[in-house]
């Protein structure tokens, strides 16, 4: 029942580019998908009033948090034909350049696939009890909200 | 009644701290939780702050004894 488990979503820090390669190639066995879909969300050098920011600090709610990732794969599941999903979301500080959101979800083929991660990022950003202190250079900060840039 | 009441983000840097036990005396709702909460703190947004009684984000709840409450300030994952 590996779609039904709830999986532990937060890694602490940056998510190494490794990871990738490694969760791409743990499915070459499962020869029912036809499409993977992955969507990487990187910390993004923003200036704000002359300061540019260098690293972004994520806390969480994180017993809430856990359970809304889960949620969000429940309704990924029943609403999308898709194989099998994935995501990994970052704690602590994540420098730019770095990535900080991992979502792979798989199908038999690629517009649900592709569907499938949109849905997952949109609803991970809306609905996932998650904070960021973006750290300029400077060592001061502001709090970080989604939708502040655009959707 | 006792509450557990946890500070995040934003307004945890304003309280200076991440948690504290509130000792409740008459009916409460969460909303009214958390505008006392609040109400002393430097926060620029406090309509933007969410309240969440044991997870669920539902601010006409009549609090409990035990409720652990959560001060939720804007969503910023991703």
């Amino acid at each position: 029942m590996d779609k039904k488990k709830p999986k532990k979503v937060f890694v602490q820090g940056a998510i190494p580019p490794e990871k990738i390669a490694n969760s791409v190639a743990n499915h070459q066995s499962k020869t029912n998908i036809g499409a993977h879909s992955i969507f990487l969300g990187q910390i993004r050098a923003d200036e704000v009033e002359g300061k540019t920011v260098t690293a972004i600090d994520y806390t969480a709610y994180e017993e809430m948090a856990e359970n809304v990732f889960h949620e969000i794969r429940e309704a990924a599941f029943a609403k999308f034909d898709i194989t099998c999903a994935h995501i990994y979301h970052s704690l602590g500080k994540v420098n730019v350049g770095e990535l900080c959101l991992f979502v792979f979800t798989s199908s038999a083929h690629r517009k649900i696939a592709i569907e499938a991660t949109n849905f997952f990022v949109e609803e991970i950003k809306a609905k996932v009890p998650v904070f960021g202190k973006e750290i300029f250079e400077d060592e001061t900060h502001q709090w970080k909200v989604n939708g502040r840039h655009y959707t | 009644m006792k509450v557990t009441v946890k500070y995040f983000g934003l307004v945890a840097e304003a309280a200076e701290k991440s948690e504290e036990v509130l000792e409740l005396n008459g009916e409460l709702t969460a909303m009214e939780l958390k505008s006392q909460c609040l109400n002393s703190l430097a926060i620029a947004d406090k309509e933007s702050v969410q309240i969440a009684v044991n997870q669920n984000l539902d601010d006409t709840i009549t609090l409990k004894d035990g409720d652990e409450v959560a001060l939720l300030p804007p969503f910023a994952g991703g």
